[in-house]
């Protein structure tokens, strides 16, 4: 049954929070359409749409950081004018971002007090510190107030994150994305947290587009697509196929694993590789694995788990401290990444497709040549061949159905999907022998997703290996041969399909197993 | 109508210039002239008379090279505003080469001189080129303050080991008359360098557009990341930008020598290097337009005397008004053609329109 009402103002007053037909829109874009919510007191409110449906719109809005076109916030029943954050947060409303906005070299408690009005030039943490472990300890939050934050993991940051608020007398939490960091385990401490903070009678707006989450722990949904609310419902008359079907407008099915492609030699085998991350700290331990040629090996894991470092390892932007790379037999260890594509023939799909695989302010035409750009057909003798860079592009962004108006723009004016679809257009070239594709789709919607994961498997039934690395299990399990999972930098052996089942991946994945 | 607004935002520099005349000419007018008869006399003194024109060649030269000089690590993502002491040490290592090596033939050692000059230049910029590169040095505050070395290094050897003996005033002895530059206008300063420098920034341009190499500059540039994931040779092509540029500055020192002053003077540029920066964003740092801004910039110079003379307008008004330029130009730096802020803005106007046609038509009916 829809609750959702006229907004007249008895109705209103049986709401903790109404936003009553919010629109904004960024250019010719509708963020927002009409977009309303009813949130009770005391309960979790559920916002799920796909990315792009314009839930952080809406979640911006109510936070103050954009001011809606038409429509009005009522809270309290009494309408408010929330001009920043600032506000909001004098009014009872605070925000857990999907990044955390965290000093990491501060403890929890300085973290806390960040951005509060002191009296006098004397800082005494004594008064924070006392009201910070009231606070923990009703929640059964168990911090270490005084490590640096950045030493506390993810989880717990997040809990530093919900502390802050309810530091601050909140009583409506927007929470976005909030388990997309945390490990299965993690999640499952998340939703006990959750539930107390309901318990004491706070408003919870958790944004996601997870279904499972919304099953367990929200009381009522509101599902967005397109800019515009699709139902508001309580959760317990839903069911997860009619969320999915409202959520993504269609039926959904993830099934592109249609045969077991042939596996022929070993083509990329990497052994006891070590490396090092950004900071100069172990990312790599010991990995060691290999592919056949029409096989995907699905690499799982929470995201930061050494995966960004592993790919960059094997195309040759990182060096490593320790180990080898092969492919077909041949040493490739310390051999240059522009060897590497040209030779080996690898192809990488990027996890940061906007700062390693694009160059935002080269055109559409210019970034699909990036690779090649002293190579035939695009250049000969170093002189660029402009006629044939954009004939090249114009073939590939028909094949792979890119939406733009010319390939003469820069591509920093496309969406995300038909970002990616361009590097994925550019990396596919003929004869590739490997692929590694780090989170190929990271931010993307289903449409572009189910596109992604068609075309790895097109490749591999071409005798490509494929190297697959996603924090998303269920992409992982739609297309995989093989799965390995990846734990601060350790790699278990890969495992077949049949012999695993998510739950021991999910164990694995959080260091457990 | 979008590529008409593209259009007017491709030339901001134009208005911005404009801009600064318009408020030059109130400065005028409060120094009791006519401002139209000022600017007349200005722009006429520059470009339509003979040794007007002469004179402003003679200043578009160094302008074009150290305006490359600044352009080339700018669109490689780097910052050199170092040509002036470049171009210091290009005019010592020509001079040097052009009073101490025995006698060549004059082309030879014209050429020999030339490639002295380029090659001080680049030596200059090479340290932060690598610091830069390879440690992430800030090359932006070493490349300046280098260039105060640069100036007292030059200094130092003029009004000593090079001295000329007798000399008044720190400058070396006069380079023999063979090594003279050609003239292009005869009776007048203007000296081939200037040509050269125009055929530099062509070609600089068709590299930029046309090569390999051009489109690796403007990668790094653009996205360092990308670019060496793209097998580029990202830091090699950082120093390269430095040293093609210290050496386009080098030139313009040793152009000073070759082609005008014929010794080298100690403080001989009237800060070239830094108005070179000042031509680059004049300019939209595209390699052509840069040509036009030096012009336009050496003529206010030239002209400027001409002015005083013909209407009595002080020269510091000149001055003041390359002042406005300089803060106009880079006030237009912060407006930058956003295509879907212009496609939105126009969008709503056409709806607006056919509701307006739409109510009208109701009305009339």
């Amino acid at each position: 049954m829809s609750i959702a009402s006229n907004g007249l103002l008895e109705n209103r007053m049986k709401y903790k929070l109404v936003l009553d037909h919010i629109t904004k829109t960024f250019g010719a874009l509708k963020a927002n359409d009409e977009v309303s919510l009813h949130a009770r007191k005391g309960s979790v409110h559920a916002i799920l749409g796909e990315n792009g449906a314009g839930k952080s719109t809406l979640m911006n809005v109510l936070y103050g950081l954009y001011r809606p076109d038409k429509g009005c916030i009522v809270l309290n029943g009494r309408e408010v004018r929330i001009e920043n954050p600032g506000i909001a947060l004098d009014l009872g409303i605070g925000m857990v971002h999907q990044n955390f906005m965290l000093v990491g070299r501060f403890t929890a408690i300085e973290n806390t007090i960040l951005g509060t009005k002191i009296k006098g030039i004397h800082l005494s943490l004594r008064e924070p510190r006392k009201r910070l472990l009231e606070l923990s300890d009703s929640f059964g939050f168990e911090i270490d107030l005084d490590q640096p934050v950045w030493k506390l993991p993810v989880g717990m940051q997040q809990r530093v994150e919900i502390l802050k608020l309810l530091y601050h007398n909140v009583d409506i939490l927007i929470l976005d994305e909030p388990t997309s960091v945390l490990t299965p385990n993690e999640t499952q401490q998340f939703f006990d947290v959750i539930l107390k903070l309901k318990a004491t009678g706070k408003t919870i707006l958790l944004i996601t587009h997870k279904l499972g989450e919304v099953m367990t722990v929200s009381d009522y949904v509101t599902v967005m697509r397109d800019g515009r609310v699709i139902t508001e419902m309580a959760t317990s008359e839903a069911t997860t196929q009619a969320l999915a079907r409202l959520m993504i407008g269609r039926d959904v099915l993830f099934d592109v694993t249609p045969e077991q492609a042939t596996h022929g030699e070993n083509v990329l085998e990497v052994k006891g590789l070590c490396a090092v991350n950004d900071r100069g700290l172990p990312a790599l331990d010991n990995v060691s694995f290999e592919v056949k040629a029409g096989e995907i090996l699905g690499i799982a894991g929470v995201d930061g788990n050494g995966q960004t470092e592993l790919a960059e390892t094997i195309v040759g932007l990182r060096s490593l401290s320790a180990g080898k790379i092969l492919v077909d037999q041949v040493d490739y260890t310390h051999v240059s990444v522009s060897e590497r594509r040209h030779r080996a023939r690898i192809g990488y799909v990027p996890e940061d497709r906007q700062r390693r695989g694009l160059a935002l302010d080269h055109t559409v035409a210019q970034n699909m040549m990036l690779s090649s750009y002293n190579k035939p057909p695009f250049a000969r003798r170093g002189m660029l061949h402009l006629k044939e860079i954009r004939h090249q592009a114009e073939i590939l962004v028909r094949r792979y159905d890119v939406r733009l108006h010319d390939v003469g723009q820069p591509v920093r004016e496309l969406s995300g999907g038909n970002q990616q679809k361009l590097i994925i257009a550019r990396e596919l070239r003929e004869n590739l022998k490997i692929l590694i594709a780090a989170q190929p789709t990271k931010g993307l919607d289903v449409g572009a997703i189910e596109f992604v994961q068609n075309t790895i498997v097109e490749q591999r039934a071409k005798g490509t290996a494929v190297v697959y690395i996603s924090t998303e299990l269920e992409h992982l399990l739609a297309v995989c041969d093989y799965i390995s999972v990846i734990f601060r930098g350790h790699l278990t052996p890969k495992m077949s399909l049949g012999e695993t089942t998510s739950e021991k991946i999910g164990l694995l994945m959080s260091g457990g197993g | 109508m979008l590529n008409l607004i593209r259009f007017v935002y491709m030339f901001k520099s134009v208005w911005a210039v404009l801009a600064a005349l318009l408020i030059g000419s109130v400065f005028i007018s409060i120094g009791g002239s006519n401002p139209l008869a000022a600017y007349g006399a200005l722009f006429h003194g520059a470009f339509f008379e003979y040794f007007g024109l002469a004179s402003t060649l003679v200043k578009m030269c160094p302008l074009i090279l150290t305006a490359l000089a600044f352009t080339v690590p700018l669109r490689c993502g780097q910052f050199n505003i170092g040509a002036e002491g470049q171009m210091y040490i290009g005019a010592l290592f020509a001079t040097t080469v052009a009073l101490y090596l025995p006698k060549f033939p004059s082309v030879i050692h014209i050429v020999l001189c030339t490639v002295a000059g380029a090659m001080g230049g680049a030596l200059w910029v090479l340290l932060p080129a690598i610091l830069k590169a390879y440690y992430q040095l800030n090359e932006l505050i070493i490349t300046l303050l280098m260039n105060y070395v640069a100036i007292d290094l030059v200094s130092y050897f003029v009004s000593g080991p090079m001295l000329e003996p007798g000399a008044p005033y720190p400058y070396s002895r006069e380079i023999p008359e063979s090594l003279f530059l050609p003239y292009i206008l005869p009776n007048t300063d203007a000296h081939m360098g200037v040509l050269i420098a125009v055929v530099l920034a062509i070609l600089l341009y068709v590299v930029f557009k046309r090569t390999s190499l051009g489109f690796s500059f403007i990668t790094v540039g653009r996205n360092p990341d990308a670019a060496r994931f793209a097998g580029m040779p990202v830091q090699g092509l950082m120093v390269n930008s430095f040293l093609i540029s210290g050496a386009l500055a080098g030139l313009g020192g040793a152009f000073e020598v070759l082609g005008l002053k014929y010794r080298l003077f100690h403080l001989f540029s009237p800060g070239y290097g830094f108005d070179g920066i000042v031509v680059a964003f004049l300019g939209g740092a595209n390699f052509l337009f840069i040509i036009l801004a030096a012009m336009f910039l050496a003529g206010l110079k030239s002209g400027a005397n001409i002015m005083q003379r013909a209407v009595g307008v002080e020269t510091t008004a000149v001055e003041a008004i390359q002042g406005l330029v300089i803060i106009f130009v880079a006030a237009s730096l912060a407006f930058r053609f956003d295509r879907s802020h212009w496609a939105h803005i126009l969008s709503v106007r056409k709806m607006i329109q056919k509701k307006r046609t739409e109510d009208k038509q109701e009305k009339d009916s």
